[in-house]
């Protein structure tokens, strides 16, 4: 393949490439433009949130018909937070996370020349583009994009009587979805396969990298769930469409019966969260599994306790498969399996708090090398923690009747899976950027975005919890219905103004990244003292990644520091000195 | 407060240019020993920062929170809630810090080696079988609670309620003499009979529909809850309920109210919260705010989701039964 030199025209290298390093970049740029539109949709509700009778020119600008003298009509506010959902939950951390960097680091950190196929790899991405572009359209809908939750329960997601963003917005969003979770199913194949059989003479199972070990069990947790999701959504066009009730009985609605009868809303949410509960795990491994690369990197030490990282990664995987009843305590289900659903849950928290001491252990006594990476990599840590805690009172069936659905939930979701994977994905930006670009990025700038980010991102959610033990319930157009949220109101423009100046704090990343693209310092081959195979390959971006031979591999990514050696890494492509013992 | 805004955004998008037009004479992108210092002893600040966000949160914010159970089952649930707080407050103020002070003391220094520590079996043993224990513990505190809420096998003399969702208004039905609700379906909806009762029922005609929930102290009252088009959910914060109402099937909750409305308006914490939130309202100009109970809509159910409400009244049992007295019942209603 290497020696095989075909002519490349624009249209094979830029747009319908098949080089993996090519569909990273183009992953990472649709999921930072869909990350923008994602963001901006927050700062907009949450202008409705914190003065809900406020006119604003931006949203009188933005929203067209959908507001009334700058104010935003109760139905746009649903469609946003809906909106915003779906793309920061699916287009931006699932597609704009994993698919940038699994597409990136599987070859390079492997040893292989490609994915095991490089014309899935590129329909994959191609489908996501169209689910993109398809998601964005169904914003321009007269009457409203979708808008029943980014959960789409039935019947309210299901019957255009009950909400305007019922119509052809939802069907929309469905199509959208299910072109989406194609995309995502042709991608996890081609990450699996890979793994498992384009590995580099030398690179076992157990001298992977963490990152690789991540997204190739995130490949197989997307391979077992999403297709549900998928099944899920069929029915729901069917039930919309063609008349069928697998979701829907006994509806009164506009003062006429439906026909519907026998269906169940609850049968969806099962198959929902099905998929809905292993998603957050879709998110939130690849960025674990980058955060423990670059704080093994930058701290100069071995990541702790490797074998145990890799042990709490399947655990998670495995037991976020049998929890996902945890979202449906108050549905209505059989009590007992709120039991059940509380003891799964809670389990995750042994696996998640072996990830977290580990992490504090191998910073002790580290060298630190404060990167932006690094930086962002503490911060995962510390949100990581901060919401994973809170857990603890949602996983538990009994706590969970006060809190569900309230502001309390919003607030732990948003730091465990939102923040953590968005940290994580920056990263993996600024840590790779000069493997996708051969440039480096501005570190004043990534201090300023960081720290700015990080302030921002506990000063908008740590007082929500607060919000949510008031009782304050999520998707509220406004407070106002209630003297008794009077007093919250203060505590939401204190969160509204922190959003802003989070949201405003990533202009500075969109600065860096775009124009270090073009004007970065330019990169050296291993920039960052890394073990890992991708610094091995030049800085020049070529098909098939290595000039000459793949290199062979004979340690583990990790000896940092190792004691006998003059420098403070050792590539994993050194071979063993005489007498040394692999760790 | 706009105006705030506004500057804040300034001062973000001046950083931003500034920062530019530095770029491109900086090109600085690896960390050097007098960053890894400046960014240590920043994490050391954001540190301090952090833990002054907690405490000032918990001073300034505890007086906005819901006051004690007003339900007897929620007695465990506010004890279950404290320990687990207590326990996350814990851990979370010990790894914080570590975090941050690891950052802060081991932040790089030039030709200094990091200690080659790779693994050890002792240390993972602890921080798996410390968590699995203490974890242990609150799932059977856990579960004991959850069973004693959702068990309602044993309660003897339960008041019935219906509680009947649709957009966007609750309505509520009572069992009457017969305390059995009569069987309902939205296909018998007509006019006023507008929870769809079955009236060739016999339980039905006795049961008396309202549109204000009152409720006797010191009885079980079994919550029936239905919804005619979407999902809710019925959520009574005060009282520690919640129940998901559910097209086409019949869901159910129960719980025992264990203060009057106005034993629950002489309550310090709500005497606290009440004055807070007349202080807000005082200077809208708004009428004064008295406390009562609320049944809210807790699941996404359309434009007016936020506005979908049903008041709670709590009293003696007497004056509840003088109450019910006093409200027709379906046949009245329907004749």
């Amino acid at each position: 393949m290497s020696n095989h030199h075909h002519k490349e025209t624009f249209i094979t290298k830029y747009v319908f490439s098949q080089d993996h390093k090519m569909i990273s970049k183009q992953y990472l740029v649709t999921g930072i433009f869909m990350g923008v539109i994602g963001v901006f949709m927050s700062m907009l509700f949450r202008l409705q949130i914190a003065w809900p009778d406020h006119s604003f020119s931006i949203i009188e600008a933005f929203l067209g018909r959908h507001q009334d003298g700058g104010v935003m009509s109760p139905d746009m506010y649903l469609a946003l937070v809906t909106i915003h959902g779906t793309i920061m939950v699916f287009f931006v951390l699932t597609a704009g996370l994993s698919g940038t960097f699994s597409n990136l680091l599987i070859p390079l950190q492997i040893g292989a020349r490609d994915m095991a196929s490089g014309f899935l790899n590129m329909v994959s991405y191609w489908l996501f583009f169209v689910s993109s572009v398809i998601m964005l359209i169904s914003l321009f809908v007269e009457a409203g994009p979708a808008s029943a939750g980014w959960t789409i329960y039935p019947p309210l997601s299901a019957l255009p009587q009950a909400m305007p963003g019922s119509g052809l917005g939802m069907t929309l969003w469905l199509v959208s979805m299910a072109i989406f979770i194609a995309s995502s199913l042709l991608g996890s194949l081609n990450y699996i396969v890979t793994v498992l059989n384009l590995r580099t003479v030398g690179m076992k199972m157990i001298r992977l990298p963490l990152t690789i070990w991540a997204f190739f069990i995130t490949a197989i947790i997307g391979v077992v769930s999403f297709p549900v999701l998928l099944s899920a959504a069929l029915l729901l066009i069917f039930d919309r469409s063609f008349g069928t009730s697998f979701f829907l009985s006994d509806i009164f609605i506009q003062g006429e019966v439906l026909h519907y009868q026998g269906g169940s809303p609850v049968l969806f949410e099962h198959l929902f969260w099905f998929l809905g509960h292993p998603e957050v795990y879709i998110v939130l491994l690849p960025a674990l599994g980058i955060t423990s690369e670059i704080i093994s990197t930058n701290s100069r030490k071995p990541i702790f306790g490797y074998r145990a990282m890799i042990g709490s990664i399947i655990a998670i995987a495995f037991l976020s498969t049998i929890v996902w009843g945890h979202h449906m305590f108050v549905s209505g289900m059989n009590p007992f399996l709120g039991s059940v659903f509380t003891f799964t849950t809670l389990l995750i928290a042994i696996p998640s708090a072996v990830k977290s001491f580990n992490y504090l252990t191998t910073l002790w006594k580290g060298n630190l090398q404060m990167n932006p990476a690094m930086l962002f990599s503490i911060g995962l840590v510390s949100t990581f923690i901060s919401g994973g805690l809170t857990g603890l009172v949602l996983g538990d069936s009994a706590l969970d009747i006060n809190v569900h659905d309230t502001y309390f939930v919003v607030a732990h979701f948003h730091l465990v899976m939102g923040v953590s994977a968005i940290y994580g994905m920056f990263a993996g930006v600024y840590h790779w950027f000069p493997k996708m670009y051969g440039r480096m990025m501005n570190k004043t700038l990534g201090y300023w975005h960081f720290w700015i980010t990080a302030v921002a991102a506990y000063g908008v959610f740590f007082p929500m919890h607060f919000v949510g033990l008031a009782g304050l319930p999520r998707r509220y157009y406004a407070n106002t219905a209630f003297p008794l949220f009077d007093d919250v109101a203060d505590v939401n423009i204190v969160i509204t103004m922190f959003a802003i100046l989070g949201g405003a704090a990533q202009i500075i990343f969109l600065s860096n990244f775009f124009i270090s693209i073009y004007k970065g310092k330019k990169a050296t081959q291993n920039p960052w003292k890394s073990n890992t195979l991708e610094w091995t390959t030049p800085v020049e971006h070529i098909h098939g990644n290595w000039p000459g031979e793949i290199p062979q591999v004979h340690r583990w990514a990790y000896d940092y520091s190792k004691p006998g050696y003059k420098e403070d890494f050792v590539s994993q492509t050194t071979p063993l000195m005489d007498g040394e013992e692999e760790s | 407060m706009t105006a705030i805004l506004y500057v804040l955004l300034l001062i973000v998008v001046a950083i931003c240019v500034w920062q530019i037009a530095s770029i491109l004479n900086l090109k600085s992108a690896i960390a050097t020993e007098k960053d890894n210092n400046t960014q240590g002893i920043l994490f050391a600040v954001f540190g301090i920062f952090f833990y002054a966000l907690m405490i000032f949160s918990f001073v300034k914010y505890s007086v906005i929170l819901l006051p004690e159970s007003a339900s007897v089952e929620g007695e465990n649930y506010d004890l279950l809630y404290l320990i687990t707080m207590v326990l996350i407050l814990f851990v979370q103020a010990i790894t914080q810090f570590l975090l941050f002070y690891f950052s802060f003391k081991y932040r790089g220094i030039k030709g200094r080696k990091a200690l080659f520590y790779a693994d050890s079996h002792k240390l993972e043993m602890i921080w798996t079988v410390i968590p699995a224990i203490t974890l242990a513990g609150l799932v059977l505190f856990g579960l004991y609670v959850w069973n004693d809420v959702m068990d309602i096998s044993d309660a003897e003399n339960p008041l019935i309620v219906e509680v009947y969702a649709k957009q966007y208004i609750w309505e509520a039905r009572y069992a009457g003499d017969d305390n059995e609700l009569g069987i309902a379906n939205v296909r018998n909806i007509k006019g006023s009979n507008t929870m769809g009762v079955d009236l060739s029922d016999k339980n039905a005609l006795d049961d008396v529909p309202v549109r204000e929930l009152h409720l006797p102290k010191g009885r079980k009252v079994i919550f029936k809850f239905r919804s005619q088009d979407v999902l809710h959910s019925a959520y009574m914060p005060h009282f520690r309920a919640q129940m998901n109402c559910v097209p086409g099937m019949v869901t159910q909750f129960a719980f025992t109210p264990k203060y009057t409305t106005e034993e629950m308006r002489a309550n310090s914490a709500t005497i606290a919260k009440v004055a807070g939130i007349n202080k807000i309202r005082a200077e809208k100009g708004e009428d004064p705010y008295e406390f009562d109970y609320l049944l809210l809509c807790n699941k996404i159910c359309g434009a007016s989701h936020y506005n979908m409400q049903m008041k709670i009244v709590v009293e003696e049992e007497a004056d509840f039964n003088a109450w019910i007295k006093s409200k027709k019942t379906i046949a009245q209603v329907l004749q």
